[in-house]
């Protein structure tokens, strides 16, 4: 055995993120940790990587027990890890960011050469001089990948790294993982992507709220009886009545929309055309970072543009207006990123109700002098928290007091109960357990089914092809046309989504 | 070894929120004790001085009212500014610009009397206060420059203009060449609550009609709203379709006016004309009021009643104890510190750890 | 007489230039500690006392880094290990700082100072035209000189360095990799203690040999502003400080010529030339936003 748990155990004040986890990998092999969200996937591994301390229970590497007191303990023992989130700095070069997790003392320039041998080796091009803010997702994790083998690890963590990729960047991604398997190293792959899992993995462990439930090897078993591992439940399934086409005013109609990068680090829009008609919901699929934010606040009127007409909702110029007007039209939005954009995290689900309301409801919400009609208002979020079922520990609790996908209902269903006619979202379901995904998926295509017209952002494509009419793709801020999904396969998608049809012949490759 | 380590708690402590200002009362007494022992002084006739003696007479409660009036109308303000991620440090120099407009009226036009002159005064207060803050939110807005730096660079400018004035355009001619303007006359000085008992004036009722006033604004209605969305979130203010340019100005400029207010006020008040130094640093004295109140308006109005005590103390054990005036600030600085830990156990669950092995020091 | 002015404006621009990279160190840590101008006053009479007492004006010097190290102690317990509002605390430290300083030099007000001497350097002090001003300063000039460039190297070309950066681009990510955060945000906060120290000391030591009571007279601020309009580079703080250093002195040349204009007028030259500069400089917003150490002021309390 390379690494084994003897119940490993990890308690947060009152709760047990880890509850006695007993688990081995051996050497050689692709060991898929499943789970959903919250199943306790991350605090495990932050505890095999040393960033957290068990709490009880002990790690045995290679047969013999070891304490993991921290990430560069964990990286001499040989543990690498290649993370989702929170560990390149953008402002600092490849070479910088590589040298800082690398225990050797030398100089950044002889790192920096080492990398790019390595890169080319594994066929994992990196530029040790480029600034990693200006790279592409794709790009900052074969930076990472580098880094990590740099280390000449026995064992690979990697933390769900397909949801950055298209489905060509993926391919080959496990290609460079049967070929490290090659070479007698292991990989404990996390993902909650079960035909990913069962195609490369040898071997996996299901975790369940705290809880291993269940060791299988996946290749015997469907994707069905995975999911029902890995949820305890079978989760309803969505249904989509067909739509008619209606031939009125779509609802939301953009043209020739271009802006230059608003930030630092943040992509150019290029001539983005759309158009949503009422009762269909359209979906926007690309790889993180290609302009999908800049596109939903260009939306949203966070970003106004410089003529009226290049974003019209419900057939009404929208272009120079801000969030408020553009709402008093009928529009809603949902952002992606819940706590500090959809909502305030230190402030009540109450006022965060207020908080896109205010403008659109202000006759029910304010009264006179501009007082806040407290009672009225919490009448309205008890309305909503029933509707869609939104579990919550106190009467009226802080956002950031929710689990993930509670406030996401909440946050979905505080523009449903004001029926928009217009909804944009970004990332529905992202960080959102099984069962609220369903129900979210579910709302959004009945609201088009209602008559409304609904835009869904989103880089999980499966989502997608669930919930979409027609699907467009985007890639470096420029906007691809959609097609009706039946047109639509993985494969198409995944090349536009490589930048394919923005510059023939480089697919796959973004430079 | 022993450390201390923090981790936040899932929500707020609404116990240790209430309690918060009391333990850090409670620490900088306890911290003000030794300093007196180290000063060879006896603690508890120093605190006797610093925290009773001044309430034991109605005249030297005047005086705390006097004392606690700009306190606690700059502090409102400040409060509005710190709420809204705003950090006005210059209140000082909106106190003097406020004190310097105000004062233009009586100085200026010594012949124009009558019971439109107070009034007129208080308002052009205001008005020079709004002016002086106005620079810093102008520059933030437009080209995003740090409003604690030029705010605060104000304050120097705001007092080297007063000393300008004093000693040369508007210095008094039957002054001996004192620097000071001439006297206000009768109906430019802002007249006593209640003239019997003492010389406390109206900025007193100024102050507490503002901290209630504002405390309306901030947890009851929709501007208060976007000003603590503003600070606590910005983006998701943006999202809510809230200007940041316009918290700015309004927090500003309302911080300033009131600031302003007290400035005229304090001159009109209690000092009947301007000189070279009108303010024993009320306007940074009203930061600490300001987290003291745990940016509470109502909170305040008790924070500039403690933070004016300490003001008299000072003077009080000075007398009685020769303890140097300069205490009084120790005290405040040290006040402050502790406001500002106490508030961590709002948030955070503080332990205090024996590390078993030496060299883990990260904590 | 030009020697003599640029010798003075160099007098006026140490104390700048030596709070302002320690400030420097600390931001790019992501620590935004508004107490320098206490930190410095704490430095200022902690070393015109015990020079005063022990005559020894390097003793002196001493004091004045310990006392700037010492109060920004006090600020690295609040902000790092409590976690508290890292500009409250600043107002903290300097509010504190003042009073106490008046306090402590209380009894030492009106008493002539001791100053620390010009070394010349043998040989080089006699070259001509850059010969004094270069090599026959006071050593707080050498070392003020020294740290710029000591500073640049250590951020820019050594390891250590590379991940007091990293910590204030990005503490998560750091703290992920194993960096200790914590710690070394500790030690850039004490070293930008020692320079507010020393930059108080170089007041009471050389600058002007006495003690009065906020003496700093905003110095402390004007450092800060240093630091945004430097950019956080170490070479654009020498720069700056020498600016403001002149303006100091050339205001002070003015008022002696007596041109006309009121004193206090070019008394606030260098508090309006600070706003003006901050202005310039905060115009370009996207490079502004570049150079800013990402994590600058935001309080880091890890996962356990």
């Amino acid at each position: 055995m390379l690494l084994q748990t003897r119940k490993l155990t990890k308690v947060f004040g009152t709760l047990t993120a880890c509850d006695a986890i007993d688990f081995s990998i051996r050497s050689g092999e692709i060991h898929a940790l499943l789970g959903e969200n919250g199943a306790g996937k991350s605090t495990l591994v932050k505890m095999l990587f040393g960033s957290l301390q068990p709490t009880s229970g002990q790690i045995v590497w290679q047969n013999s027990p070891v304490t993991v007191a921290s990430p560069a303990a964990a990286r001499k023992l040989g543990l690498g890890m290649v993370f989702q989130h929170f560990s390149l700095f953008d402002a600092l070069t490849a070479a910088e960011n590589i040298t800082l997790a690398l225990d050797e003392r030398a100089p950044v320039a002889d790192i920096g050469e080492k990398a790019r041998a390595l890169s080319v080796q594994y066929g994992l091009p990196v530029d040790p001089n480029a600034v990693v803010g200006d790279l592409s997702v794709g790009e900052r994790q074969r930076i990472e990948i580098v880094r990590c083998l740099l280390q000449d690890p026995s064992l690979i963590i990697l933390d769900e790294p397909t949801s950055v990729l298209t489905p060509q960047e993926a391919d080959r991604l496990f290609e460079t993982l049967f070929r490290l398997r090659d070479e007698g190293r292991s990989i404990l792959y996390i993902s909650h992507r079960l035909d990913e899992v069962r195609r490369i993995c040898d071997a996996a462990t299901i975790l369940r709220h705290g809880k291993v439930v269940g060791h299988c090897q996946p290749d015997r078993e469907t994707p069905g009886t995975l999911a029902r591992m890995m949820v305890g439940d079978t989760v309803a399934q969505i249904t989509r009545a067909p739509h008619a086409a209606t031939g009125e005013t779509p609802a939301i109609l953009v043209s020739r929309l271009s802006q230059p990068p608003v930030g630092p680090f943040s992509t150019a829009l290029h001539d983005v055309s759309l158009t949503v008609q009422r009762g269909e919901v359209v979906g926007i699929a690309g790889v993180a970072g290609n302009g999908q934010g800049e596109l939903f606040d260009a939306l949203s009127g966070e970003q106004r543009q410089s003529l009226a007409d290049t974003v019209q909702l419900s057939g009404k110029p929208a272009g120079l207006l801000g969030v408020s007007a553009r709402r008093r039209l009928g529009a809603a939005f949902v952002p992606e990123e819940r706590l500090g954009h959809g909502a305030a995290p230190q402030m009540t689900l109450t006022e965060n109700l207020l908080l896109s309301r205010h403008a659109t409801d202000g006759s029910a919400f304010i009264r006179k002098g501009g007082v806040i009609a407290r009672d009225m208002i919490g009448r309205a979020a008890a309305r909503i928290s029933a509707a869609m079922d939104v579990r919550k520990g106190a009467e009226d609790p802080p956002a950031a007091a929710l689990s993930g996908g509670n406030l996401q209902k909440f946050l979905i269903g505080r523009e449903l109960d004001r029926q928009p006619a217009v909804l944009i979202v970004n990332q529905p379901t992202w960080g959102v357990d099984a069962g609220a995904a369903a129900r979210i998926r579910q709302a959004l295509i009945d609201l088009a089914r209602n008559g409304s017209g609904v835009l869904v952002i989103s880089q999980d494509l499966d989502e997608l092809f669930e919930i979409s009419d027609r699907i467009a793709v985007i890639h470096d801020g420029a906007l691809s046309a959609a097609m009706p999904v039946a047109e639509a396969t993985a494969e198409r998608i995944g090349l536009l989504m490589a930048g394919a049809a923005a510059a023939p012949g480089n697919a796959g490759v973004a430079a | 070894m022993i450390r201390i380590e923090v981790t936040r708690r899932p929500q707020p402590s609404r116990l240790l929120s209430a309690f918060s200002p009391l333990i850090a009362l409670g620490l900088t007494i306890i911290a003000g004790s030794i300093m007196f022992m180290a000063l060879g002084k006896n603690p508890v006739a120093a605190l006797y001085s610093y925290f009773v003696e001044p309430l034991t007479e109605v005249w030297s409660l005047h005086e705390l009212a006097i004392k606690a009036a700009p306190l606690i109308l700059i502090a409102v303000g400040l409060s509005v500014c710190y709420r809204a991620n705003v950090w006005n440090i210059g209140a000082e120099g909106q106190f003097t610009f406020g004190a310097i407009f105000g004062s233009a009226l009586p100085v200026l036009l010594p012949g124009f009397q009558g019971p439109l002159v107070l009034p007129l005064m208080l308002l052009c207060g205001v008005v020079g206060g709004m002016a002086w803050a106005f620079i810093p939110a102008v520059l933030k807005v437009r080209f995003g420059t740090n409003e604690i730096l030029t705010s605060l660079m104000l304050v120097y400018v705001a007092g080297l203009f007063l000393d300008w004035l004093v000693r040369g355009p508007w210095r008094s001619p039957e002054g001996f060449n004192f620097p000071e303007t001439i006297r206000f006359h009768e109906d430019a000085v802002l007249p006593a609550i209640w003239f019997a008992s003492g010389r406390a004036h109206w900025g007193f009722v100024f102050a507490i009609v503002a901290a209630v006033a504002v405390w309306f604004l901030l947890e009851r209605t929709l501007k208060g709203f976007e000003i603590r969305m503003m600070g606590q979130s910005p983006r998701a203010a943006r999202f809510a379709g809230f200007s940041s340019g316009k918290v700015v100005f309004f927090a500003l400029l309302l911080s300033g006016g009131l600031a302003g207010l007290a400035g005229i006020s304090e001159v009109s008040g209690a000092i009947g004309q301007l000189r070279p130094v009108i303010s024993p640093g009320y306007g940074f004295a009203a930061i600490i009021v300001a987290f003291l109140g745990r940016l509470n308006p109502l909170g305040i109005i008790a924070a500039g009643l403690v933070l004016a005590l300490s003001y008299l103390g000072g003077e009080a054990a000075q007398i009685s104890l020769g303890i140097s005036d300069k205490a009084a600030r120790v005290f405040q600085g040290l006040l402050l510190f502790f406001v500002l830990a106490s508030d961590t156990l709002i948030h955070y669950r503080v332990r205090l750890m024996r590390t078993v092995k030496a060299g883990g020091g990260d904590a | 007489m030009l020697e003599a002015i640029l010798l003075t404006i160099a007098t006026a621009a140490t104390p700048l230039l030596l709070a302002a990279i320690g400030e420097l160190v600390a931001e790019r840590s992501g620590v935004l500690n508004l107490g320098v101008e206490g930190m410095m006053i704490m430095g200022a009479v902690a070393a015109f006392a015990v020079a005063y007492t022990t005559g020894n004006p390097w003793l002196g010097a001493l004091a004045g880094a310990l006392a700037g190290v010492s109060f920004s102690l006090l600020f690295g317990l609040l902000t790092l290990t409590l976690a508290t509002n890292q500009v409250a605390s600043g107002l903290a430290l300097t509010i504190l700082g003042l009073g106490a300083s008046g306090m402590l030099g209380e009894s030492f007000v009106g008493l002539p100072g001791v100053k620390l001497e010009a070394v010349s350097i043998p040989v080089l002090s006699d070259l001509p035209l850059v010969g004094r001003l270069l090599f026959g300063q006071d050593p707080f000039f050498y070392l003020s000189i020294l740290l710029g460039i000591g500073v640049w190297w250590f951020l820019f070309r050594s390891r250590a360095g590379l991940e007091l950066r990293s910590v204030g681009a990005n503490h998560a990510s750091a703290h992920a990799l194993g960096l200790k955060v914590i710690r070394v945000r500790y030690l850039a906060v004490m070293f930008g203690g020692l320079c507010a120290g020393l930059a108080g000391a170089q007041l009471t030591l050389v600058y002007t040999p006495q003690w009065v009571e906020n003496m700093s007279a905003g110095r402390g601020w004007i450092a800060l502003a240093l630091v945004v309009f430097a950019s956080w580079r170490p070479g654009r703080i020498v720069v700056g400080a020498y600016l403001f250093g002149a303006v100091s002195i050339g205001q002070l040349h003015a008022q002696a010529l007596g041109i006309g204009l009121p004193s206090q007028l070019l008394s606030a030259l260098p508090y309006l030339a600070t706003i003006a500069v901050l202005v310039l400089i905060s115009r370009d917003r996207r490079a502004t936003l570049m150079n800013t150490p990402a994590s600058l002021g935001q309080p880091f309390v890890p996962d356990r």
